[in-house]
């Protein structure tokens, strides 16, 4: 579409969403949180290697370890849904795929989470 | 705005070949954008000989040369000649430098010189940096107070007041940074870019201005701040040698002090 509007409106634009910021820190406290979590989980898992299905199950079962492995899960799609975001904002600029896009990034991310936190909780209680 | 391939009318032709002078023993080749809007012909890539023992040691040296003796018609813009005045900034051996600070030795092979990337192009090497201007005046860049002038003097800094501006005031505004950043490229229609952010960081720091909280506000914006990924393509290329990423993750920082 031609535009006659002055270059001033167009960089004005619709101004400030004033937010931003959120989603900047909740990036880095993830990503920090994530470092001794992967690792936990990186020597946990090698530790186990050629362990049976019964140990492993053993190993969730135990309180501490799922409630790592939920938090691990939970920051791991949290922070997958923010980068996710920053890059479907950059790359897609039709705006009825970028909306669609986005909004599957946050359903999916949240399903990974909730269906492998109920999964690891089965485990540990059990059921 | 994402664009791996340029339109079939921005795709670069081979152009002419202008040879050096018989008898000339240094020539250089330098291959360099051509495009005349009003032709309505493809952009195309002509070739310079020159012979460097009659050039200056510098790409605009050999820039002018060509205007001078070869083709009147090569366009291009230039002024101070010595890095101050950000005019002849453009794209030369694949990187945005100014063409009166790039030496022409440094230049391995070739010389090939292309107007500065992802801007409309005016003519030959000069861009249209109507939106980069647009996008400086957005964000005020003077000194915006609520107190009156002291009426017998100027406002006062302290020298480290003054100091935390170093790196940021020296800034030419020649957009070598601006557009050598992929973000900027993309969404150079919503991100304010390195070249602008690194203004908004010099009036923010300022001791002197007192609309440190509305300069926040209003560049707190998922895109006309956060678009910077850290890519330092900005502080790579800065012919100043200036740090646009760190000024940019300053403003970051204030914005969290001010949240957090």
């Amino acid at each position: 579409m031609t535009t006659l509007r002055s270059p001033i409106g167009r960089a004005r634009g619709l101004g400030s969403a004033k937010s931003g910021m959120g989603h900047h820190w909740s990036t880095i406290i993830t990503a920090v949180g994530m470092i001794p979590l992967t690792l936990w989980f990186v020597v946990s898992i090698a530790g186990l290697a050629g362990a049976d299905h019964a140990v492993f199950t053993a190993w969730i079962a135990k309180g501490a370890n799922a409630a790592l492995l939920i938090l691990t899960i939970g920051l791991t799609c949290y922070h997958a849904s923010l980068g996710l975001t920053m890059v479907i904002e950059d790359y897609v600029s039709c705006k009825a795929k970028k909306f669609a896009a986005l909004l599957a990034t946050k359903l999916i991310a949240a399903l990974l989470a909730v269906g492998m936190s109920v999964s690891i909780l089965k485990v540990a209680i059990g059921g | 705005m994402v664009e791996f391939a340029l339109p079939a009318n921005s795709r670069v032709q081979t152009g002419k070949t202008y040879k050096a002078p018989a008898g000339a023993k240094k020539v250089k080749s330098f291959k360099i954008y051509r495009y005349d809007p009003d032709s309505g012909a493809n952009p195309r890539l002509d070739t310079y000989e020159i012979d460097l023992d009659a050039c200056g040691p510098m790409v605009l040296d050999a820039l002018l040369k060509i205007k001078n003796e070869i083709d009147s018609t090569l366009t291009f813009r230039r002024s101070c000649r010595e890095g101050i005045c950000g005019s002849c900034a453009m794209n030369i051996d694949g990187a945005n430098t100014l063409a009166c600070l790039k030496p022409i030795e440094d230049i391995k092979g070739d010389a090939k010189i292309y107007p500065l990337p992802h801007m409309p192009v005016i003519k030959d090497l000069i861009p249209d940096l109507t939106v980069p201007y647009a996008q400086l005046a957005s964000i005020k860049p003077w000194m915006q107070t609520q107190t009156p002038p002291p009426p017998d003097g100027e406002r006062l800094q302290s020298p480290e007041e003054r100091e935390k501006l170093d790196g940021m005031w020296e800034c030419i505004l020649c957009f070598c940074c601006q557009t050598s950043c992929p973000s900027y490229w993309w969404n150079g229609d919503r991100y304010l870019g390195p070249a602008v952010l690194l203004q908004a960081a010099r009036w923010i720091h300022d001791s002197r201005d007192e609309m440190t909280g509305e300069r926040l506000d209003a560049l707190e914006d998922p895109f006309k701040l956060y678009r910077c990924h850290t890519i330092m393509n900005c502080t790579k290329t800065c012919p100043k040698g200036l740090n646009p990423a760190q000024a940019i993750g300053s403003i970051k920082t204030k914005l969290l002090q001010r949240g957090v």
